[in-house]
């Protein structure tokens, strides 16, 4: 993909967030994609191209009423809404649609209108992790994270200053779910859900959705927001199993997406100024940082815990690498797919609109996973016109 | 109690599960790489080969990660239990649960050995557990 050939012109969350009982997994959908389609200024009839995961790109074109000429399923998880908006870029470029409508609607806390966790008993995950009692993600993505600090001689604590920095961007965000300070003691001592992850270790359970809407830089210029261009994309997926991870303390769907994102942007770590990092969980942060380059192996605990990640406080200047502005998946929210909110602050901070916003930022890296260390997608995003 | 989660064996894990049920852990590896894999398939994941076979492997190996989970499974019972992974001697990780041990982070060290220790669920499904091998 050329850099900048393409741009996000429509971007959006659900009207509201949180806990949503009156609206169903493809109500929060359609909600995220008229919102997006309204700050764009296009109706369905505008859009020629679709993608979606969690329902199929077929059941958001028609309940939209949209009659595409692409439309992209895939489903890798929470980062599967990087993987359209790499794949959107292609297309695009490629002359199969002219404006693509990426969505996520997801009743994770409300459950209405949602499936269930579990797979079939005959498929690898049924006959080779379930029977050992695993119960969703809090029991597996954890897995490997006893492996990484036994390596590099950390400990279970070390993980808390990433909940407790994200709490201190969550509290600048009007629409996050938890903004009260939280110190590392209340980290430690919240109550065990897998050892050694405490709740606040884990992520939120909430309601929402998000939608994009890319189109050509071209025409990009003709829309009504300030358009946030597609820099560098990469994607990869390693495992169905997190069992089966190559290494505990390293994931190579990360290092493999992140490395072709910056490949393709090409630009280095230095010109960074924003970076989202999908965090399900306290260690996923410490992963990605690690696994995209911005800190050699073992030391992003000491990065984050030293401040180098967090926003101004008490008279002293923020981070050089803020991270996970919006207060992320740990405060601000995460209804399942989490990927989709990480891109829709990478677009704020792109425009300039974010509730924290990062002062004359220019570029954003958004990098996202998809199941247990399964998959993953890594975004670029600049707002400096090509 | 509902009755525990268990595996529906496919024609490339038959092997797999019938070795459970007779009492041996059977690994696969590759006659042209001497890769050995885990889980089973008809071909060697680093070689793309599909000249492999199965053997009987030692059944030893060590604590590699785990989590112990404080909200049971309903049909695991009512107690804490680790969800761990065991990486055998021959190479290949696993997951399973660990028998004859506290299932606290005192008793369970990383890199402690462990052996396998099948548990008979029904006629057709035993699963391989791992305990302390001292035990």
């Amino acid at each position: 993909m050329k850099p900048k050939s393409v741009a996000v012109v429509g971007a959006a969350e659900t009207t509201k967030m949180g806990k949503i009982p009156d609206v169903s997994v493809i109500g929060l959908h359609a909600d995220a994609a008229l919102n997006a389609m309204a700050d764009a200024g296009l109706k369905p009839s505008d859009i020629d191209g679709v993608a979606t995961a969690g329902i199929s790109p077929v059941e958001l074109a028609h309940y939209l009423g949209i009659t595409p000429t692409y439309a992209d399923g895939t489903s890798v998880g929470g980062c599967s809404f990087m993987l359209h908006v790499r794949h959107a870029a292609a297309a695009i470029n490629a002359g199969l649609a002219t404006t693509i409508l990426i969505t996520h609607g997801e009743s994770g806390r409300s459950r209405v209108g949602s499936s269930g966790f579990g797979r079939a008993p005959s498929s690898l995950m049924g006959q080779f992790e379930m029977p050992y009692g695993v119960a969703g993600p809090p029991t597996m993505f954890t897995i490997p994270v006893l492996r990484y600090l036994k390596t590099y001689g950390l400990k279970p604590e070390d993980m808390a200053p990433v909940a407790t920095i994200q709490r201190e961007w969550a509290a600048k965000n009007p629409r996050a779910s938890f903004k009260d300070p939280l110190s590392v003691d209340d980290v430690m001592n919240a109550d065990m859900i897998a050892w050694p992850f405490t709740k606040l270790m884990c992520c939120l359970v909430t309601d929402g959705g998000g939608a994009l809407i890319l189109t050509s830089a071209e025409r990009a210029k003709d829309f009504p927001q300030k358009p946030v261009y597609v820099l560098g994309t990469g994607e990869s997926v390693e495992t169905p199993m997190v069992s089966q991870m190559e290494d505990f303390t390293s994931s190579k769907a990360f290092r493999v997406s992140g490395k072709k994102a910056f490949e393709t942007a090409g630009i280095g770590h230095a010109d960074i100024d924003h970076l989202m990092i999908y965090d399900a969980f306290a260690h996923l942060p410490l992963y990605g940082l690690e696994d995209l380059g911005f800190c050699k192996p073992g030391e992003a605990a000491g990065f984050i815990r030293e401040r180098n990640t967090a926003p101004p406080k008490d008279g002293k200047g923020g981070g050089r690498l803020p991270l996970n502005t919006n207060g992320g998946g740990l405060s601000y929210m995460h209804s399942g797919m989490y990927g989709m909110y990480a891109l829709q602050e990478s677009v704020r901070q792109m425009r300039g609109i974010a509730p924290a916003q990062v002062d004359g930022a220019k570029i954003s890296v958004c990098h996202g996973v998809g199941g247990m260390f399964a998959a993953s997608g890594t975004i670029i995003f600049s707002n400096d016109a090509p | 109690m509902p009755p525990r989660m268990l595996p529906e064996p496919t024609p490339e894990t038959r092997h797999f599960w019938d070795g459970c049920r007779d009492g041996e852990l059977r690994l696969q590896r590759c006659t042209a790489c001497a890769e050995s894999y885990f889980p089973p398939r008809p071909f060697c994941p680093k070689c793309g080969s599909r000249d492999v076979e199965v053997y009987k492997a030692s059944g030893t190996g060590v604590l590699w990660s785990y989590v112990i989970n404080q909200r049971p499974r309903p049909d695991m019972g009512t107690e804490p239990y680790a969800i761990a992974v065991v990486k055998l001697a021959e190479g290949p990780t696993m997951m399973t649960n660990i028998v004859d041990c506290p299932q606290t982070p005192e008793a369970l060290q990383l890199d402690m050995p462990l052996k396998v220790a099948f548990a008979k669920q029904s006629d057709e499904i035993t699963l391989p557990l791992f305990a302390p091998a001292g035990a």
